[in-house]
């Protein structure tokens, strides 16, 4: 299908504007069809679904496969590490499909509870104020925002979760932040994820003789008391958080405080009304929608969608911000206003994949902004917008360095 | 207005309970439980909403004779 003149030479995926616009691409797409063939730069070619409507119908149809290791599974990014880490990783409840994916995800889902995550708050408070006391106490006033905070808040709430003892945090934390910075070679990559790992399964092997009340904890002793114990799989359990939890939350700090400082009336209102926190949270999910094509699929039998048929074995790429920039339904979707009511937003996904950390998220992301901007009311981004380096061929789009100053 | 939750196919993401804390809550298992079918006025439009916005279908709405 000629997919409009223009569009038969762009490959996916395409880099976002000045900085964080929606492609033009997107635009050009949206307005040719909502369901669009696309050639891939990874190679292959998937359907490209645009709409907010069809995205969601898409995500929530059953006959849609997330098994990564399908022929044709579009993997959009041409960061080739991401894609063989999600590639080689022993499946995971991201990957699987039906009853088999009912189940890892039920075994773990009262851990992610709104009561549950309620209860990690004041430590997470402590955990951004340690972080943002750090930030103050320098001579310079100045930091790079990536590193002071925006990184280390989300692996150390994730410590507290899993139940990583604070004598580890360290060990973790250099851990964990190369598996997430752009340039660290895939040679160190490979080390640190076996370390991470080994050490993974030797802090199960701890929990095991010495029982503790936390994820981990609770799972370990769930599964001995129904005899089903399995070491591998709660390492690569606990990995998958760790990946799926990190760099997504890190990212979004650094792009909503980037956000928030350029709109300084929405900013305005968030100081003078922490109410206004959770909408400007779910506004600035929306309009960055970081995990763009994360959300793809492979059809396991011919669908109809709309008039058009999509044969089994096809891949699909719902794009979370073509979604979520959809006209139709966010007016005027490149604007951020955080009253705008926003939470139809596809940035967490949808059906039943859609994102098992997301209140933990939400809340890691509204004590981060509430906290930093209430502390530092003076702070500013130290270097031009179009100086600051956006991974715009990341897997998930966010800021790689983020000088501000106060 | 009535709301029915199926709990097989809810995956505990909690929006529901995110809309509004006095029509849904969740077990320790994370799978939805109602605090009310009948939610009235606000509760209602937020109920609603929870409808909408409940990413695996477990949510339904069911007018009954007598809404207005
Ligand atoms: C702002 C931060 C985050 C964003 C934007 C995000 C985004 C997403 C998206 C789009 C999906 C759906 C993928 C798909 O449909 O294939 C997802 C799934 C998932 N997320 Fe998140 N996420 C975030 C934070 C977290 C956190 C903090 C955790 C845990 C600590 C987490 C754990 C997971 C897991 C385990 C899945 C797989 C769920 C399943 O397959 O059933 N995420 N996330
Ligand atoms: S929003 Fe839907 S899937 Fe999520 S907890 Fe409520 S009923 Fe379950």
């Amino acid at each position: 299908m000629p997919a409009s003149g223009d569009l038969a030479d762009v490959e996916f995926p395409v880099a976002r504007g000045c900085p964080f616009s929606t492609p033009a691409e997107y635009e050009q797409i949206r307005e040719h069809s909502p369901i669009t063939k696309v050639r891939l730069t990874n190679g292959g070619d998937a359907w490209w679904i645009a709409g907010h409507e069809l995205g969601r119908a898409v995500l929530a149809d059953r006959r849609f496969s997330s098994d990564r290791r399908r022929d044709n599974f579009p993997f959009v990014s041409t960061d080739p590490e991401t894609r063989k880490q999600l590639q080689d990783q022993p499946t995971s409840m991201l990957g699987m499909d039906g009853a088999e994916h009912a189940q890892a995800r039920r075994a773990l889902m009262g851990e992610f509870t709104v009561r549950r995550m309620a209860g990690l708050r004041p430590r997470i408070q402590q955990i951004v104020d340690q972080h943002i006391d750090e930030m103050l106490s320098s001579e310079q006033r100045s930091a790079d925002l990536v590193e002071a905070l925006s990184l280390p808040v989300p692996s150390l709430v994730i410590c507290e979760l899993l139940g990583v003892p604070y004598a580890d945090h360290d060990f973790f934390q250099a851990h964990s932040g190369p598996l997430v910075r752009h340039n660290t070679p895939p040679e160190v990559r490979a080390r640190i994820q076996r370390e991470l790992n080994t050490y993974l399964g030797a802090l199960i092997d701890r929990k095991v003789t010495d029982p503790t009340d936390d994820l981990l904890g609770r799972q370990i002793a769930k599964q001995r008391a129904a005899g089903t114990f399995d070491r591998t799989s709660l390492v690569s359990m606990a990995f998958l958080l760790l990946i799926a939890g990190h760099e997504t939350t890190a990212n979004m700090i650094s792009l909503g405080v980037v956000g928030l400082l350029q709109n300084p009336d929405q900013l305005a209102m968030i100081k003078e009304d922490p109410e206004k926190t959770p909408p400007a949270v779910e506004e600035l999910l929306r309009y960055f929608t970081i995990a763009d094509t994360v959300t793809a699929r492979v059809a396991t039998e011919d669908v109809q969608l709309g008039g058009t048929t999509i044969n089994a074995g096809d891949g699909v790429v719902i794009s979370g911000l073509a979604a979520d920039h959809d006209p139709t339904v966010f007016t005027d979707p490149d604007r951020i206003d955080l009253e705008r009511g926003a939470r139809h937003h596809v940035a967490f996904g949808f059906g039943p994949h859609q994102c098992i950390g997301q209140t933990l998220a939400r809340m890691e992301l509204q004590i981060v902004f509430d906290t930093l901007f209430r502390r530092i009311p003076t702070l500013r981004l130290a270097a031009p917008l179009d100086d600051i380096p956006f991974k715009s061929d990341a897997f998930v789009y966010g800021a790689e360095k983020l000088p501000v100053a106060w | 207005m009535r709301i029915e939750a199926n709990t097989d196919v809810c995956i505990g993401a909690g929006q529901c309970v995110l809309t509004d804390p006095t029509v849904f809550d969740q077990h320790d298992d994370g799978i939805v439980m109602l605090i009310t079918k009948h939610p009235e006025g606000e509760a209602a439009q937020r109920a609603r909403e929870a409808v909408e916005l409940c990413p695996s279908g477990a949510l339904s709405l069911i007018e009954e004779p007598g809404d207005s």
